[in-house]
């Protein structure tokens, strides 16, 4: 406790339950997914418990979230501070490409990684000067690029899937590294580095300041236009590594195969996990959970043989039923 | 007592550990003003909470006579002629003066269509009433408006249609004397009327003017409920704190150095061509009517908006413009008036919030290090008694007069060499306005330059050096100690003295 005055009650803050504070400090809201999370495991388990359970199959959940997971913190990072970048879907197909042609015409795996992280922070500035300083609300500026880079996509690979022969590429998509796959590794990796940035560090708490009230970050001296060009810089190049994770692990470039509907999920875990779409809320950790969920979904679904077709209605059933339920905290408190 | 008029029955409230209401019991009586005072933070915002039912009691009853009455949302107490006009305004910005006045009761044509002529013509008459018809009009967009008339426009729209109980929450904090002058007309009337009122302010002189029976909250109980014939502010202020208050409005040191801040030609959309000097160690006040331009030319200072011509110079190096950033690094900080849609960010901490402008001295290494933050904060929240649980509270949880202190915090923390105040005092309690102004005075004597744009004329009087004085975005004088009273800023405040309004032309 600090020095702060306080008349009314200052002897019960400590006699609090530990339980209570335990509870207070991993999150009311970070419990309740992480109790969806086990119902969720219940039921998969205890209709395909054979095959869920197999560690083969749990590591195929991880390895299927790894590129969602770097998307969805991202993702998170952008809500937080009042924005929505709807076009990663198509930076990720982008990427691929790029990263796929960049392998095949120079053979060098490091051209192919800078070529995809470098395109996607392009894709990303694109994107944060239409928001910026074009003044287009965010949502219908990246819908319009979303289809500009599809085409861009498209027209790099005249549509076809361009293949990658680097081994040493292909190692990051499947090779291990202490039993573990190289790609889990990554997105751990990225965790504590999203983790850190914006919970720790001083521009991720001007974030949270930008989302959370614009003219009092703005009074405050905080440079806005700049922080929101930076983030859809970083959305951007976090992009560009789903790509190369997406390219590495299926060994092609694709302008949509493996990349569509990437937005809808990251939205849809970041907007689980806590994040306010009016900005100023959200984290890290909790888009984490929103991800796994997600994650046990898919593959649930997958394993209980719902088809195609349904397993969509469920997941936009999901963004929708995530953002009511995000709307009833706001409401409340 | 009254037998058949509301009353609130041993009412107790909790917030987490927070006691706020503690078995308190009130009648409320029909024509009668009864006076709600308190410190910030005692419980009078709750009471009037509970009263119109957004909060339930822990214990204890409102009734109507003898019957219980249970509310369980604001809409059922309006139904029961209960109204209570909030601290904070809540209107719509992108409405118009006339929708916001009558929203969800807008007149129809042919039950579908909004009857603008109809509508137009209830506005003008509640317009008329208030004595409003010359600040704005009914088509005029909120957004427009500044803190002072969207309070006149929450008042107009609790009791237009009347009520039998009517409470206001701090109405004049962002009022000027003038507008008081007219709201008091309007109570006055209705307790003519048989209207019951609550009044809740930190102005004691208004207490002292408009109450008939004041009630003291200390620490959410009830210390005293007694007539107000024969109460002075002295022993108001003394139940209210529980000790003597020294006097409000000393200066100990009236020592300038040299010109700290220099303004030339400054032009924005909302002022236009001011000229001013701030010294080191000077309080220059700022005075004017509402939509004076006053708080528009402090953001037109600090870089908030653009600016069209003009220069501004710290210590002589000219200051860029159109950046609040440049602004605070050449050393200006700016507390604006409305601190719930400027200043602070409601959903992180007291902490976050006082730290915000200091990052370089709460982090290492460019992550926020909460040990650096605390020592920083800490004995500046002890310093002006910010009242929460501790430093981690939720801002939107505190009582107004402690998010305005706050505010107040993150600037004393960052120690610029200008600060400006934009009603530094509004909603604060009669003890923290001492210590606010013994911080003035305080920061003055350290050599720091202060603008205090203010309302309150004897807070300008008290502390000012000079005054200036504006009207329709421009200075219309300049008045130095002794010279500084309220009849001569009155008389340079008045718009007729302009040509033109430049505060609500828009
Ligand atoms: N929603 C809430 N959650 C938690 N605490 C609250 C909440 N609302 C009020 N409080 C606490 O209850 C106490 C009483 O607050 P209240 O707003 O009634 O004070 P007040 O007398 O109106 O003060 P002021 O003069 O500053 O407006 C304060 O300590 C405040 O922090
Ligand atoms: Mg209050």
């Amino acid at each position: 406790m600090n020095s702060l005055e306080l008349r009314t009650a200052t002897a019960q803050t400590d006699k609090r339950r530990a339980s209570l504070r335990i509870a207070e400090r991993i999150g009311i809201h970070n419990i309740s997914l992480l109790v969806a999370l086990a119902i969720l495991v219940l039921i998969f388990g205890t209709i395909r418990g054979d095959v869920f359970f197999s560690s083969r199959n749990l590591l195929n959940i991880g390895l299927g979230i790894t590129i969602l997971g770097v998307l969805a913190m991202s993702q998170t990072v952008v809500i937080v501070a009042g924005g929505l970048d709807i076009a990663v879907g198509a930076i990720v197909g982008l990427t691929t490409v790029s990263t796929a042609m960049a392998i095949q015409s120079t053979g060098s795996p490091a051209v192919g990684i800078v070529a995809g992280l470098v395109l996607g922070g392009l894709a990303g500035l694109v994107n944060g000067i239409i928001i910026t300083y074009g003044r287009v609300n965010a949502v219908i500026a990246t819908l319009g690029t979303m289809a500009i880079f599809r085409g861009i996509a498209f027209i790099m690979s005249d549509g076809q899937s361009i293949a990658i022969f680097s081994d040493t590429f292909r190692f990051i998509g499947i090779g291990r590294i202490l039993g573990l796959p190289l790609l889990i590794w990554i997105l751990l990796l990225t965790a504590i580095v999203f983790h850190l940035f914006l919970a720790r560090s001083i521009v991720g708490r001007n974030i949270y300041a930008l989302g959370g009230n614009p003219v009092v970050a703005r009074f405050s001296g905080i440079n806005i236009n700049r922080y929101r060009v930076g983030i859809y810089i970083m959305s951007g190049v976090a992009a560009g590594l789903a790509g190369i994770l997406l390219a590495a692990r299926t060994g092609s470039g694709q302008p949509v195969s493996g990349s569509q509907g990437l937005e809808l999920e990251a939205i849809t875990a970041a907007v689980l996990g806590g994040c306010a779409l009016q900005g100023g809320k959200g984290t890290i950790i909790g888009a984490l959970l929103g991800v796994a969920i997600i994650g046990v979904l898919n593959n649930g679904m997958i394993l209980t043989s719902v088809p195609t077709f349904y397993q969509l209605l469920a997941k936009g059933s999901l963004l929708i039923l995530a953002v009511v339920i995000a709307e009833y905290h706001l409401n409340r408190t | 007592m009254q037998s058949d008029f509301f009353s609130l029955d041993r009412i107790s409230k909790r917030f987490g550990v927070v006691q706020a209401l503690d078995n308190v019991s009130i009648a409320f009586r029909p024509g009668e003003v009864l006076a709600l005072v308190g410190e910030n933070g005692a419980g009078k915002s709750t009471m009037m909470r509970i009263l119109e039912g957004v909060f339930e009691p822990d214990s204890g009853t409102v009734r109507h006579g003898s019957t219980p009455i249970v509310f369980s949302e604001p809409r059922d107490s309006h139904r029961a002629g209960i109204r209570v006009i909030h601290q904070e305004p809540e209107i719509v910005p992108n409405l118009t003066v006339a929708e916001n006045i009558f929203v969800g009761e807008l007149p129809r044509l042919a039950g579908v269509l909004l009857d603008w002529h109809r509508l137009e013509e209830q506005t003008d008459k509640v317009l008329a009433t208030f004595g409003m018809q010359q600040d704005m009009r009914p088509r005029q967009l909120c957004s427009t408006l500044g803190p002072a008339q969207r309070q006149m426009i929450e008042i107009m729209r609790a009791i237009h249609a009347g009520g039998q109980l009517i409470a206001f929450d701090e109405p004049t904090s962002s009022l000027t004397d003038d507008e008081a002058r007219r709201l008091f007309s309007v109570i006055r009337r209705l307790r003519e009327e048989g209207t019951s009122i609550v009044y809740i302010s930190h102005r004691l002189n208004e207490i002292i003017d408009l109450a008939d029976r004041v009630v003291v909250l200390r620490d959410g109980r009830l210390v005293d409920d007694s007539p107000a014939a024969g109460a002075s502010e002295q022993t108001i202020a003394k139940l209210m704190v529980g000790r003597d208050i020294a006097d409000l409005f000393t200066r100990e040191t009236w020592q300038s150095g040299k010109p700290l801040l220099e303004v030339t030609g400054l032009t924005t959309n909302r002022v236009t061509d001011v000229s001013l000097t701030v010294r080191r160690g000077e309080v220059l006040g700022i005075a004017g009517l509402m939509g004076a331009g006053r708080s528009e030319l402090a953001k037109a200072i600090v870089g908030y908006d653009r600016r069209l011509g003009g220069t501004i110079t710290m210590n002589g190096v000219p200051v860029g413009p159109n950046s609040p950033h440049a602004a605070i690094v050449a050393g200006i900080g700016f507390a604006p008036e409305d601190r719930k849609h400027e200043a602070l960010l409601l959903f992180r901490s007291i902490l976050d919030n006082a730290s915000l402008c200091v990052p370089d001295r709460t982090s290492t290494f460019g992550f926020f290090n909460r040990r650096k933050a605390l020592e920083i904060v800490s004995p500046l929240a002890a310093k002006m008694s910010i009242k929460a649980p501790n430093l981690d509270e939720q801002v939107s949880k505190l009582s107004g007069g402690n998010q305005q202190k706050v505010v107040l915090a993150r600037w004393l923390a960052r120690q610029p060499m200008l600060l400006i105040l934009d009603e530094p005092t509004r909603g604060i309690d009669i003890g923290a306005k001492a210590e606010i102004y013994r911080l003035i005075d305080e920061l003055a004597a350290g050599g720091i330059g202060i603008i205090l744009i203010s309302s309150e004329m004897p807070e300008l009087i008290g502390l000012a050096d000079r005054v200036l004085v504006m009207a329709g975005g421009r200075i219309t004088a300049e008045l130095s100690r002794p010279d500084i009273d309220e009849a001569t800023i009155l008389k340079h405040a008045m718009p007729q003295s302009v040509p033109s309004l430049g505060g609500q032309i828009q």
